[in-house]
C-alpha cells in the first residue's frame, strides 16, 4: 500500500525483518475514514492483548472527517517488539478506492480478506484471497440502514477470529469494554461476528500459516495512548489551570484531561473543581492564560502542536525572561506549515529548544514511553516551579495517539516541589526580597505570589529590561548580569532534568543516541544488528539540556549515530553544539516521511554508515 | 470579645493605610499626559475604598498606557505582558486566584488593534477585572501613528489623514455582552473616580474607555482627543452616586427621582433620573446612543451600560472560594488508590 510502503521502496530489498509465524505477524485493515472501523480495530487489538500476546496498534489516518482512506496496523510480536513494521502479512481490504495498491503491497504468501460483493478480480497468484459477502451480512444483521456500514466491519473481526484462532470470548469482552457494557450494541455486533465465523467455517478453507496462540506476556499491563497518559500525569501532578486551542494531534490530551479530571478532581460533596480548563480563542491566548495563571501561582499547562508552538513563541519568550513556570505539551506532527497534520515527526526540536527571540533556551522533556508520558506529566510541574521557567514536553503523534502496551504507572515518588516561593511570614523575617537576585548561587531567584498578605511581597513583572530588584533598567551591566544569571540557572537545570537511559554493550564501538517515539525502532534495530554481530550501545535522551551522562557517552564511542524522525537531523545539530569537541564524529541518521521509523530502516541505515 | 477599632484619622483610611501607601514609582510619561491623571484617580479610589493593595493585581499589555501600572499601587503585584494580549494573562491569573481584585490597563492600540481579539473574548467570558482603555487615538511610543480609535478625517503630523472609521471599544464591549461599559475623560477627575468605584464592584469585566489626551502627538487643535476638545465637547449622559456596600444608604432624593442598580458585592449605583438622561440598564438604548453619537461626532461620557446578571468566568467554572494556586496537595493530587482505579479502566 502506497502510504506505508515508502520507507521500504526507498531502501530496496529487505535486509532485516522478523520472520512471520505464530503470534508474529501484522494485520492491516484498510478502510474508509469515518466508517466506524475503529470499533472493529480496537476490538481486535484488545482481544489479542487479552490473549496475552504482545500487540501494538497504529492508526494511519487522513486529515479528514469522512471519506478518505485510513489504515489500522496491528502488530503481534511474541518477542514484544512494538515498533512499526513496513509490511503486513494480512490485509483486510475494505476500501475499494485503495484496494489495488493495498493488494499490491502484500508480500508473497500474504493474505487478502475482502468483500465478495466487490466481484474484484483476484489478480495475484502469490497471495491467498478469502472473500466474504460483507454487505449481505451487514444487511442480515438487523442493523438499521445507517448502522450497516459500521457493523460491516465486524465481518472481518469474525473472519479473522476464525482464521487466526482468536478467542471469541475475548472479542465479546472487548466489545463489552468498548460499549461500556451496553447490551444492545454488543449483541448487534456480536451477531455479525458470529455470522462471519459461521460463514468462514462453512465456506473458507484456510490456506495460510498465520495464527495466534494464547500467551502470558501481558500480565499487569494496560493498553493506553500517550496523550491519555500525559493527561493523567498532569492530573496527578496537581495541574490547576489548563488553557488550550484545538489542534491535531494534541486535542485528545485535553479531552482526556477533561474526562479524568471530572472523575478525579471534583469534590464529591461540594461539586467544586480543583482545576479549570479553558478552551482559548487561539494558541497565543492559550499560553497567555497559562502564563497569567503561573504568575499567580497555579500549576498551569497547555497542549498543542507545531503551528500552535509558532503562535506561542512570544509568550514563551516572556515566560522565560520573566521566569514564570508553565508546562507546554507539544504533540509533534509533520511540518513545516500545515504539513501533514495526522502524520508524525520529531520536527519541533530545534524550534522549541530555542523558542523566542533573543537568547532563549528552554528545558525540554522527551518522553519515550507511556510510563514517561505519565511521569513527565507530573514531573514537568515540579521542574517548572523549581526552575521558574516554561518546561516543554515534546511528545509526538505516534506516542500521543497510538495505542501502546505498558507496565502500570508509578505513583509520584515525592511530594510536589512548589519551588522557591516566599510566604508573608518569611518576608517579615527577611525584611523583604529581591525578585531576581541569585541568593543561593544556583541562578534561581525567589518569588512571591500575588495575594501574599505582606506589604513586602509585591514586585513588578516585566518582559523589558530588569535588574535584580525587578526594577526597569537599560543599564548594560545590569542587563548582562541578568543574562548571566539566567545562563547559570540553565546550568542548574542540567543537573535536575531527567537523566538519559543508558544501555551499554561491552565491546561496542557504536553508540546510538535517540529520543521519544523512535525508541521501539531502535530496540528492534539493535537486535537485528546484534544478530549480524554488530554490537551497539544506546543512550536514550530524556531531556534537554544534556548532562554529564551524554557527555561521557559522546566521548566514549568512536561512532555516534543520532537517530531521529525529522529531515534536518535537529537533535544531531543540538548535540553537536553541546559536545563541540567531538562534534565531528556525531553522525545524523534521520528520516522523515510522516511514519514512525522502523527497526529495519534504522538497522540498514546504520549498516550503510558502517560499510 | 474585644472590639477591633479601625484606625482612623484624617490621614488614614478604614484599613489604616495612608494615601502614600497606594502610590507607585514616579511616572516616566510625558509631562501632562492624561494617563498620569488616570493613575492618580486609581490611587485616590483605592485609598477611598480602602482596598487592600496586597489583594489587588495590576495587568497591562504594551504601550504608554501599559507602563502605568508601575506608577500606582506599588504594594500590589503587577505584570506587564505582551502587546494586546493582557486579557489572556488576566484570564489565567483570575482563575488561579479568584480572590484578588484585578485592574487591567490598556491603550487604544493595545485594545483596538493588536488586542481586539483577546479584548472581545475577555468580555465574552466575563473575566472579573476592571479593564481601562487609556484612549488617545494615537501610538505614542512609536511616535505618532494612528490607532484604530482615531476619528475619521483626523490629521496627524507624521501619519497624515485618517481615512478609516474608528473602532468604538464601548460598542464592541456591549456587542460582546459586557455588563459594565462606561466612557469618561481624563480631564474629568470626579467622573473618572465615580466610574472607577462602580466598576470595581462589578461582577465581571468592567470596560472603562477613558479619553486620555496625548500631549506630545495628539493634543493639537484639530484633534478630537485633546484636552481642549474634551473640555469643550464633553456631554455627560447621566449622573449617579456610588454607594459602597459597607455604607448606610441614606435617602437624599424623592422617590421616583432615582433608580438603584444593585451591584454583585452589595453596593449600589444610584442613578439620578433627569430629563433626557440615558438609562444605562437599557442595552438597546446604549447601542443606539453610541451609534448616534458616532454619526453626530459627539463626545459623550458616563455610564453607558450596566448589567449585573451575567456570572463571571470563575463563577461558571465551579471553583472553590479559595485560590486554586494555593490549594493544598491533598486537594490537587489524587490518592494512590485513585491512580490504581483509573489505570484499571485501561487494563
Amino acid at each position: 500500500m502506497s502510504v506505508t510502503d515508502v520507507q521500504r521502496s526507498a531502501l530496496g530489498e529487505d535486509v532485516f525483518d522478523t520472520p512471520a509465524g505464530v503470534n508474529n505477524f501484522s494485520i492491516v485493515a484498510a478502510t474508509v475514514n469515518g466508517s466506524g472501523s475503529q470499533t472493529a480495530n480496537t476490538t481486535l487489538l484488545r482481544a489479542l492483548f487479552k490473549m496475552g500476546i504482545p500487540v501494538s496498534g497504529k492508526n494511519l489516518f487522513p486529515s479528514n472527517i469522512q471519506g478518505l482512506p485510513t489504515w489500522f496496523n496491528i502488530r503481534l510480536s511474541k518477542d514484544g517488539y512494538t515498533a512499526r513494521r513496513e509490511k503486513s502479512e494480512i490485509l483486510v481490504a475494505m476500501n475499494l478506492a485503495t484496494a489495488a495498491e493495498d493488494i499490491a503491497s502484500l508480500p508473497a504468501g500474504g493474505v487478502c480478506i475482502m468483500p465478495s460483493d466487490w466481484h474484484l478480480k483476484e489478480s495475484r497468484d502469490d497471495i491467498i484471497y478469502y472473500t466474504l459477502p460483507v454487505q449481505q451480512m451487514a444487511k442480515d444483521s438487523g442493523a438499521t440502514a445507517d448502522r450497516r456500514p459500521y457493523v460491516a466491519n465486524m465481518v472481518y473481526v469474525g473472519a479473522l477470529a476464525e482464521l487466526l484462532g482468536i478467542d471469541v470470548a475475548e472479542i465479546e469482552a472487548a466489545l463489552n469494554f468498548h460499549f461500556s457494557g451496553k447490551a444492545g450494541p454488543v449483541k448487534l455486533n456480536m451477531g455479525v461476528v458470529n455470522a462471519a465465523i459461521q460463514y468462514t467455517k462453512e465456506n473458507i478453507t484456510k490456506r495460510d500459516p498465520y495464527r495466534v496462540e494464547r500467551m502470558n506476556a501481558n500480565q499487569g499491563k494496560i493498553i493506553i495512548d500517550g496523550n491519555t497518559s500525559g493527561a493523567l500525569g498532569a492530573i496527578f501532578g496537581g495541574f490547576t489551570v489548563a488553557a488550550w486551542y484545538p489542534i491535531t494531534p494534541s486535542t485528545s490530551l485535553v479531552d482526556a484531561l477533561s474526562e479524568h479530571a471530572k472523575e478525579l478532581r471534583v469534590d464529591p460533596e461540594t461539586g467544586e473543581h480543583s482545576y479549570a480548563i479553558v478552551q482559548a480563542e487561539d494558541e497565543i491566548a492559550a499560553l497567555g492564560m497559562v502564563v497569567g495563571a503561573g504568575w499567580a501561582g497555579a500549576r498551569a499547562m497547555t497542549s498543542t502542536s507545531g503551528p500552535g508552538i509558532s503562535l506561542m513563541t512570544e509568550y514563551a519568550g516572556l515566560a522565560y525572561f520573566t521566569e514564570i513556570p508553565a508546562v507546554v505539551w507539544d504533540i509533534q506532527r509533520m511540518g513545516p506549515s500545515t504539513g501533514l497534520p495526522t502524520r508524525v515527526s520529531q520536527g519541533d526540536i530545534l524550534t522549541v529548544y530555542y523558542l523566542g527571540h533573543g537568547d532563549t533556551r528552554h528545558v525540554c522533556l522527551l518522553p519515550g514511553s507511556m510510563k514517561e508520558c505519565f511521569e513527565f506529566g507530573w514531573r514537568a510541574f515540579d521542574l517548572a516551579e523549581r526552575l521558574q521557567t516554561p518546561v516543554f514536553v515534546l511528545s509526538d503523534l505516534d506516542l500521543g495517539m497510538n495505542l501502546w502496551m505498558t507496565e502500570n504507572f508509578d505513583y509520584p515518588d515525592k511530594p510536589m516541589d512548589r519551588g522557591k516561593v516566599l510566604s508573608a511570614e518569611e518576608l517579615t523575617k527577611l525584611g523583604g526580597f529581591h525578585r531576581y537576585e541569585d541568593v543561593d548561587g544556583d541562578g534561581i531567584p525567589y518569588r512571591t505570589l500575588p495575594g501574599t498578605d505582606s506589604p513586602l511581597a509585591a514586585y513588578f513583572t516585566r518582559g523589558s529590561g530588569h535588574n535584580a530588584l525587578a526594577a526597569y533598567t537599560e543599564r548594560a551591566d545590569e542587563w548582562e548580569a541578568n543574562l548571566e544569571r539566567l545562563a547559570k540557572k540553565f546550568e542548574t537545570a542540567r543537573t535536575i532534568v531527567p537523566r538519559p537511559e543508558l544501555d551499554e554493550t561491552p565491546g561496542a564501538e557504536i553508540g546510538l543516541i535517540a529520543y521519544g517515539s523512535t525508541d521501539p525502532g531502535i530496540i528492534e534495530a539493535r537486535s537485528f544488528l546484534e544478530k549480524r554481530g554488530i554490537k551497539t550501545s544506546y543512550l536514550r535522551l530524556r531531556a534537554l539540556p544534556t548532562e554529564e551522562t551524554f557527555q561521557a557517552f559522546a566521548h566514549k564511542y568512536p561512532h555516534i549515530y543520532v537517530v531521529e524522525n525529522n529531515f534536518d537531523g535537529q537533535m544531531h545539530k543540538i548535540l553537536q553544539t553541546e559536545a563541540p569537541d567531538v562534534a565531528g564524529h556525531i553522525v545524523s541518521i534521520s528520516h522523515c516521511d510522516g511514519l514512525p521509523l522502523t527497526g529495519r530502516w534504522i538497522a540498514q541505515a546504520i549498516l550503510e554508515q558502517e560499510r | 470579645m474585644a472590639v477591633q477599632v479601625p484606625p482612623s484619622g484624617p490621614n488614614v483610611n478604614l484599613i489604616g493605610l495612608e494615601r502614600a501607601d497606594y502610590k507607585g514609582k514616579p511616572s516616566t510619561l510625558c509631562k501632562g499626559c492624561g494617563h498620569d491623571s488616570i493613575s492618580a484617580r486609581i490611587i485616590s479610589v483605592a485609598y477611598d475604598l480602602s482596598l487592600k493593595p496586597t489583594q489587588v493585581i495590576k495587568l497591562s499589555g504594551i504601550g504608554c498606557s501599559s507602563k502605568t501600572p508601575a506608577y500606582f499601587l506599588s504594594q500590589s503585584h503587577g505584570i506587564n505582558g505582551l502587546h494586546g494580549r493582557m486579557p489572556s494573562l488576566a484570564t489565567g491569573a483570575t482563575l488561579a486566584n479568584r480572590t484578588l481584585t484585578a485592574i487591567g490597563i490598556s491603550g487604544d492600540g493595545d485594545t483596538g488593534s493588536i488586542g481586539i481579539g483577546q479584548f472581545k473574548h475577555m468580555v465574552r467570558r466575563n473575566i472579573p477585572l476592571v479593564y481601562i482603555i487609556e484612549n488617545n487615538g494615537v501610538y505614542g511610543l512609536t511616535k505618532g501613528q494612528f490607532s484604530a480609535t482615531a476619528d475619521e478625517g483626523q490629521k496627524l503630523k507624521y501619519a497624515g489623514l485618517n481615512e478609516f472609521p474608528p473602532i468604538d471599544v464601548c460598542l464592541e464591549a456591549i456587542v460582546a455582552d459586557c455588563g459594565f461599559v462606561a466612557r469618561s475623560f481624563a480631564g474629568d477627575p470626579r467622573q473618572v473616580e465615580a466610574l472607577l468605584k462602580a466598576a470595581l464592584s462589578h461582577r465581571g469585566t468592567a470596560v472603562l474607555d477613558i479619553i486620555s489626551p496625548c500631549v506630545t502627538f495628539n493634543d493639537h487643535e484639530e484633534s478630537t482627543k485633546s484636552y481642549t476638545y474634551g473640555k469643550s465637547h464633553e456631554q455627560v449622559i447621566n449622573d449617579f452616586t456610588f454607594i459602597p456596600a459597607r455604607e448606610e444608604i441614606t435617602v437624599d432624593y424623592e422617590p421616583g427621582e432615582t433608580a438603584d442598580v444593585v451591584m454583585h458585592d452589595g453596593s449600589h449605583i444610584r442613578l439620578k433620573k433627569l430629563d433626557h438622561s440615558h438609562d444605562p440598564t437599557d442595552r438597546f438604548a446604549a447601542l443606539r446612543l453610541l451609534e448616534e453619537t458616532h454619526i453626530k461626532q459627539e463626545f459623550i461620557t458616563g455610564l453607558i451600560y450596566v448589567n449585573e446578571g451575567r456570572p463571571s468566568f470563575p463563577e461558571l467554572e465551579h471553583l472553590p472560594d479559595a485560590a486554586l494556586a494555593t490549594l493544598p496537595q491533598e486537594r490537587t493530587r489524587p490518592s494512590r488508590e485513585a491512580l490504581a482505579k483509573v489505570i484499571a479502566e485501561y487494563a
